[in-house]
């Protein structure tokens, strides 16, 4: 029996490690218990989330590959395929912020790479703790510089994301990555190893001993002494992942490929077996063979070696030196490490000698899956309490203008500019909305079309309530995508919770899970893959349960972009959708009285989807010039927003007020900056206003013209009372030093 | 018809961008040129695109000129044959010899990606003939080593012979220290060599061809280079 010690370093339970035993009919060594260890971690075996992801819905007609590959793909016309996929680098990115996010996007890159499509854009959802407490600027700034020193130097350009500052990712930030590419739709390849005699080979970087257990460290919670766990953290080459990605597409070009799939987490042992698995064959390899970067590595480091920028291919007998010519030409070494087999066993020699014989299923397919106890947090009640009588009101002898300019000036809501001037968000020169819009929009070279993409989550909204939280974000990020113009098509999730082995996270978890299946279902974007990210705890103290969804979302006419800014003075404004004066979990109880408190707004998904047909629709008859969703900080601030990067063009504008409180104070706020869903403001000539108005009330959707584009200020009246009245110069400096403000003094 | 090569180090990323401009908005044979080639394919003008040629984690561009097509570059630019590097390629110009000084990281020790503006500073090289003198250009930049470093008096040598062919100004045209996005010297954007038919410049002029990416006006450097083979002010072959 293996020292319980042992086991536990591996975090292997001991009935898990009774099951291994039933495997294999004898005692593991200790090459195949890490073998186990890192297959059967949370990271690769979901086993605690599988259950719940089997609910959501994969399906439809536009869905070319849906979960279980690298990335999912999408039809979008053509005969041309959108491969796309979401993936966390959580862990790694607080033990060192460069390395950990820079690995997060080579890490991605390689998903999609591997699929045989050419990566052509980037998004990043990220969550980091209050941008005035201590550390957190360094924090950001390092992953900023490391998702731009990867991205920048491959060439795909960043062209759209998130952040949000939260005290609950303080000790946990968060690093969400999502990479999109182009295929051809008929050459689609897929990580599978078949055709028994077939070469498998090793291609990239040299194995080292970094990132050993990565998996697994991405399988606990941190406590003080996870910065000590700084060497699993792996070291990026993104000029070494350029290369692969040449060589690999142009290897792709012939077909001498049967499959491929890059080393990620687990390394060599994750993709071996993957691969073998799918195709329902073995591999069987010597790791004599494996460059190595480092003397004297054991077989055990060589499976578990997480090192970056490795891919695996299988080959077609007789086919072998005209890949190896390709490698070649790009300065590739391509190793022919083992070959397929049809034993369906996972086989590991070293110099000819067996080190390790598992059958693939059991570190697939049959890996433990859990049915984790569920129940709902005790704070959530208490939480979900708000007494907006019961408030001070708020004082407003000068207006709320104070209070936009406050809410303008919060680093959620603040402009991101500090941080995507880092990122090289043009090249490739298909960037049709720059970054700093609700969606990034890249066109399509040799088509008239266009993919509009957008990531989304709100981990306030799902601490209070995490179904309600889930299907906002769908909503959102679906929402911001039919903002450009563009039809939502598919989704992608990235799951970050904590630790499931607590019954209330688990229940946040499933509630989520639940939530995205009912707003996929209703908004027609099936879930074509992603990942999930347990164990988000530092010291205890989870973070909030955070689902950031991915959505893409396609424009037939790349011509028929709309963007986020008002485009002339005299435009119409028009209001779609209906405030009902809605502040639980928003950013203005959050800033105004430091309150996470009340119930996320209500969503009626019927007519979202209604509204972000009407969208598309509008978009498409070329009647909308401007289009912007309402959400953190509610209609003052999108109208603000919209206002930005105009060179100082205001809006005039009067809306209906709300009766939700006892105090008048309040009852403004709410009507300004509460965060009821589905709401978008648009613009458009003023003479096609009714035909606007017109479609919409066709469409079901309620529309409102609430006012119009001029001036120099932002003018908003409620109840037909001026309420607003600031300049549109003095608002936008609050909201472009947001963040950058954090940083001033730094910049020589 | 001009004949365009765009260099390809394993590490340009700017390739696809520069020949999309040649061939797709200019309508010109363009032709990728692998670093490991030893012939331009009978160019008329030869572009060293952005990248990180050799992954670049020495110097920028500095393993570049070792590259074999780099010989062919520099025998082509001593006929006289019209080259172009654009940021990464500048870099490359620069530690190649063909054009005098270095690089440093932009002041903000950080890369940055953004549109700016270029006053046209010659009118007399091939990359800026259709240009007026003065012109702006609104052009974005995307570096992390773009800020312009060479000795007072190679600047001022350079300043005598009229060798900077594009300075970062404001929108206006006035040079000012807020509109210097990396720190360069004198502002220096863009230079040429001596004999005025080897241009670099930092800006990505490929990436502003087209409106619908924001701004055409980096078409101008392109235009002029075709004009001017078609007018014969450029004896090219390579």
């Amino acid at each position: 029996m293996m020292d319980p010690k042992v086991l536990e370093r591996h975090g292997l339970k001991p009935d898990e490690y009774e099951r291994i035993v039933g495997f294999l009919g004898r005692e593991p060594n200790l090459t195949e218990l890490g073998i186990f260890s890192v297959m059967w971690s949370e990271h690769c075996s979901y086993k605690s989330s599988r259950v719940h992801l089997k609910t959501l819905p994969t399906g439809g007609p536009q869905v070319l590959q849906g979960p279980g590959e690298n990335a999912g793909a999408i039809d979008i016309g053509e005969g041309l395929a959108a491969v796309f996929k979401i993936e966390s680098h959580n862990h790694p990115s607080f033990i060192e912020p460069y390395q950990g996010a820079a690995t997060g996007v080579g890490g991605i890159i390689r998903d999609i790479f591997t699929m045989g499509a050419r990566p052509i854009a980037l998004l990043n959802s990220l969550r980091f703790g209050s941008l005035d407490a201590p550390g957190t600027s360094r924090l950001l700034a390092g992953v900023v510089a490391g998702i731009a020193g990867y991205g920048n130097s491959i060439g795909i350009p960043t062209v759209g994301g998130e952040i949000a500052f939260e005290p609950s990712y303080a000790g946990n930030p968060l690093v969400n990555v999502f990479c999109l590419g182009i295929a051809k739709a008929s050459d689609i390849i897929k990580g599978v190893a078949s055709g028994v005699g077939n070469a498998v080979y090793y291609v990239g970087a040299k194995t080292g001993r970094d990132g050993i257990h990565g998996a697994t460290m991405a399988s606990a919670e941190f406590d003080e002494t996870s910065a000590e766990k700084r060497p699993a953290v792996q070291v990026g080459d993104p000029f070494m992942e350029k290369l692969l990605l040449e060589a690999c597409l142009e290897v792709m070009q012939t077909d001498a490929l049967v499959g491929i799939q890059d080393m990620g987490a687990a390394g060599l042992t994750c993709s071996t077996t993957e691969m073998g698995s799918r195709g329902g064959a073995g591999v069987e390899i010597d790791v004599s063979l494996v460059p190595q970067r480092e003397t004297g590595m054991t077989p055990y480091e060589i499976m578990l070696s997480e090192s970056q920028e490795r891919m695996l291919l299988v080959v077609k007998r007789g086919r072998e030196a005209e890949v190896e010519r390709i490698f070649d030409k790009w300065d590739l070494h391509a190793s022919h490490i083992g070959e397929v087999t049809d034993d369906g066993v996972l086989r590991v020699k070293n110099r000819g000698e067996v080190v390790a014989e598992i059958p693939n299923r059991s570190l697939t397919d049959e890996a433990p899956v859990y049915h984790r106890p569920m129940e709902a947090p005790e704070y959530l009640a208490e939480a979900q309490r708000l007494d907006l009588d019961a408030l001070p009101d708020a004082p407003a002898e000068k207006g709320y203008g104070p209070f936009l300019v406050a809410l303008l000036a919060s680093p959620t809501i603040g402009s991101k500019r500090w941080v995507y001037r880092q990122y090289d968000h043009m090249i490739r020169t298909n960037t049709l909305n720059m970054p700093g819009q609700g969606a990034g929009v890249v066109r399509i070279k040799g088509t008239d079309r266009a993919l509009a993409m957008s990531v989304d989550g709100n981990g306030r909204y799902c601490y209070l309530d995490p179904h309600r939280g889930a299907i906002l974000a769908v909503a959102e990020a679906s929402r911001n995508v039919a903002c450009a113009g563009a039809r939502p098509l598919a989704a992608t999730n990235c799951l970050n919770f904590g630790n499931p082995e607590r019954p209330a996270i688990m229940w946040q978890f499933a509630k989520a899970v639940e939530g995205i299946g009912a707003a996929c279902r209703a908004l027609d974007v099936p879930i074509t893959g992603g990942n999930v990210s347990l164990y988000n705890e530092t010291d205890g103290r989870a973070i909030y349960p955070t689902p950031v969804i991915g959505i893409v979302g396609l424009l037939e006419h790349a011509d028929r972009v709309v963007s986020r800014a008002f485009k002339k003075t005299g435009d119409a404004v028009i209001l779609l959708g209906e405030g009902r004066g809605e502040l639980g979990g928003s950013e203005y109880l959050k800033v105004m009285y430091d309150l996470v408190r009340g119930v996320p707004p209500a969503i009626d998904l019927v007519a979202e989807r209604a509204l972000q047909d009407l969208l598309v629709e509008l978009a498409d008859a070329r009647l909308m010039r401007s289009a912007h969703d309402c959400s953190d900080g509610g209609l003052a601030v999108t109208l603000a927003e919209c206002c930005f990067d105009t060179d100082g063009t205001g809006v005039e504008a009067s809306i209906g007020g709300v009766q939700v409180s006892r105090h008048a104070g309040i009852n403004l706020a709410a009507a300004l900056l509460g965060e009821s869903a589905s709401r978008v403001v648009i613009s458009t000539a003023p003479e096609e206003a009714n035909a606007v108005l017109a479609r919409a009330a066709k469409a079901g959707v309620p529309a409102a013209l609430v006012g119009r584009v001029g001036g120099t200020t932002i003018r908003i009246a409620v109840g037909g009372a001026d309420a607003i009245d600031a300049s549109v110069d003095e608002c936008e400096r609050a909201w472009s030093t947001a963040v950058e403000q954090y940083f001033a003094k730094r910049v020589a | 018809m001009a004949t365009f090569a765009v260099i390809v180090f394993p590490g340009s990323n700017g390739d696809h961008d520069a020949y999309h401009a040649a061939k797709d908005v200019l309508g010109q044979r363009t032709e990728y040129i692998w670093h490991k080639d030893t012939d331009l394919k009978g160019a008329d003008v030869v572009v060293l695109p952005g990248g990180f040629a050799h992954g670049d984690y020495l110097r920028c561009g500095a393993m570049a000129r070792f590259s074999p097509i780099m010989r062919e570059v520099t025998a082509f630019a001593e006929r006289g044959g019209p080259v172009l590097g654009i940021c990464n390629g500048f870099q490359v110009l620069l530690e190649a010899g063909l054009l005098p000084g270095a690089m440093l990281r932009n002041r903000s020790l950080k890369f940055q990606c953004e549109h700016v503006h270029v006053r046209v500073e010659q009118t007399d090289t091939p990359f800026t003939s259709a240009c007026a003198r003065g012109q702006v250009l609104r052009i974005p930049i995307a570096h992390g080593e773009g800020n312009y470093f060479a000795d007072p008096d190679v600047i001022a040598t350079l300043e005598a012979n009229r060798q900077v062919i594009f300075r970062y100004t404001n929108a206006a045209g006035v040079v000012e220290d807020a509109a210097n996005p990396n720190g360069s010297a004198s502002a220096i954007a863009g230079l040429c060599n001596e004999r005025r038919n080897v241009v670099g410049l930092m800006p990505h002029p490929e990436r502003a061809c087209e409106p619908a990416l924001g701004s055409a006006d980096g078409l101008a450097i392109f235009e002029s280079v075709v004009q001017s083979l078609k007018t014969g002010a450029l004896v090219a072959r390579a």
